[in-house]
């Protein structure tokens, strides 16, 4: 992989910083007329997820990171891996537990997810903005009760829970904001 | 791609620049400071480890050989070989260019205000600059300070007193998480200036900074009460750094051994060497007046006019789009 000098540095560029490919987010370059050049560097760490500033002397260099993004259908999980496929040449990627994390739940069956791939392994699995799943779980809405009073939790077949109006019953199929986990709407079947 | 032949400056903008010229150059005028005119191109260029010049060949020297020219960074030498030619006050209007990255501050190509005063000290000179600053920038009159005064206010750190560890210690209570290590001292302060200073001074006028560390002298004369600063000053207004000056360094042997530590800094630093302005070291041999000097970047000064918030908007066509 190339090396980036501090002077190439821009949002969406990937570097390996401390053994982790990074993203930077934004770059600010601080240049006193006699002196030290700085570079302001605002990153994301791909695998923690934590976004940090740091501060490198301008003109240093760092490796990039073979990090690239990919559209995936989710296949189906084995217990310890979560299998994908890519539509196209249906070559096949297994992600582990940690590359997924929390979005195991937003997990459906041939939705196209978007794969973090460092050096060919995924390390994070996005789910689509919107999923649409079935509820199994929910508390009979008591009737009359229209006050909107915040809903009620219901559990979806992925084990997500998720906050429903009342009107919304078991069985139904409802589509999800997979950014914020929040109930969008019901689905005609 | 389409639009990249166009200037990313407004018509405002260019009138701007045209009246803020026209004012500068009536500004010496009256005051009998003399326009003068210096070549971009030399064979000498700036030891600085931290300022990079432009080079390009010369095919049609007088030897024959192929011969190194540097694009100036500044008109510093040149004007000073003119001082010791008994040019009496100078002033010039002229581009300059320093080999880095463009950014909201710093196009590679910029326009330089430098003058400079026989028989002014550095507060001379500053009194000067303000008047100047008070013309263009409508500004009331600017705020001065030593770097100890700003250090001791802002981080309760003296730079004069401190040991390294004190140093460093405050570069990491500023919550600054540095990627590798900083070189030294003065980096360290620089950063502290630059992040933890700067911002917060000259926000309503101009401020000026005066007494640099000696370390940080450039060419400036060290002070003769107090030998650990410089007499060099630098102005800063609304987060923008926007001149430095100097009262002068005269002497010939102290110049040179400055050069060639510098050229010892940047074989430390993994840079190439680089041949000192003989021209320059001559003419000091030959006798500098006692004078001041200072140069200001009119792109900055123009932003700061026009409350512009990237260099872009005051230069018609930049690095990008040259």
């Amino acid at each position: 992989m190339a090396n980036f000098s501090t002077n190439e540095f821009k949002a969406g560029l990937k570097i390996m910083l401390d053994g982790e490919p990074c993203n930077i987010l934004e770059n600010e370059y601080v240049k006193p007329g006699k002196g030290q050049a700085f570079n302001r560097v605002k990153i994301r760490k791909l695998i923690s997820g934590k976004v940090l500033e740091k501060t490198f002397r301008s003109g240093e260099s760092f490796e990039g990171a073979d990090v690239l993004d990919t559209e995936l259908a989710y296949l189906y999980s084995d217990g310890e891996f979560y299998h994908f496929m890519n539509n196209e040449t249906f070559e096949q990627i297994a992600a582990d537990e940690k590359a997924v994390g929390d979005n195991k739940k937003w997990l459906v069956e041939n939705d196209e997810c978007t794969l973090t791939l460092w050096n060919g392994t995924p390390i994070t699995v996005t789910p689509p903005n919107f999923v649409e799943l079935e509820i199994t779980e929910t508390d009979p809405g008591l009737k009359g009760d229209t006050a909107g009073t915040g809903g009620k939790p219901a559990t979806l077949t992925t084990g997500a829970v998720v906050r429903v109006p009342l009107f919304v019953q078991t069985g139904e199929v409802i589509k999800v904001d997979t950014r914020t986990g929040e109930y969008v709407s019901r689905v005609q079947k | 791609m389409k639009e990249l032949w166009k200037p990313t400056t407004t018509h405002n903008g260019r009138q701007a620049r045209a009246w803020l010229l026209r004012t500068i150059r009536e500004f010496f005028y009256q005051r009998q400071v003399l326009e003068v005119d210096t070549p971009i191109l030399s064979h000498g260029t700036v030891t600085d480890v931290h300022l990079a010049a432009f080079s390009c060949r010369f095919d049609h020297s007088v030897t024959g050989a192929p011969q190194t020219l540097y694009l100036q960074t500044s008109p510093e030498y040149a004007m000073k070989r003119l001082l010791c030619a008994q040019s009496g006050p100078i002033y010039q209007i002229i581009k300059a260019f320093r080999h880095e990255g463009a950014g909201r501050w710093h196009n590679p190509e910029f326009t330089m205000l430098e003058w400079y005063r026989p028989g002014f000290d550095h507060h001379q000179l500053m009194d000067e600059m303000d008047a100047l600053l008070q013309e263009t920038l409508k500004t009331s009159s600017a705020q001065r300070f030593t770097y100890q005064e700003v250090f001791v206010q802002y981080l309760n750190l003296d730079p004069l007193i401190a040991t390294d560890a004190q140093v460093a210690r405050c570069v990491a209570e500023q919550g600054i998480d540095m990627v590798g290590e900083l070189p030294d001292r003065d980096s360290q302060l620089q950063l502290l200036f630059s992040i933890a200073i700067e911002p917060n001074i000259g926000q309503q006028n101009p401020c000026f900074v005066y007494s640099f560390p000696a370390s940080q002298a450039a060419l400036a004369r060290l002070n003769s009460q107090d030998p650990r600063v410089a007499d060099r000053f630098e102005v800063y207004f609304k987060g923008a750094e926007l001149a430095n000056g100097f009262y002068e360094l005269a002497e010939p042997g102290e110049q040179r051994q400055r050069f060639m530590q510098d050229n010892a800094l940047r074989a430390q630093h993994g840079l190439p060497q680089l041949p000192l302005d003989e021209h320059f070291l001559a003419a000091l041999e030959s006798g500098l007046p006692e004078c001041s000097g200072v140069a200001l970047g009119i792109d900055r000064l123009l932003m700061l006019m026009l409350d512009a918030q990237h260099i872009e908007e005051v230069i018609n066509f930049p690095v990008h789009r040259a």
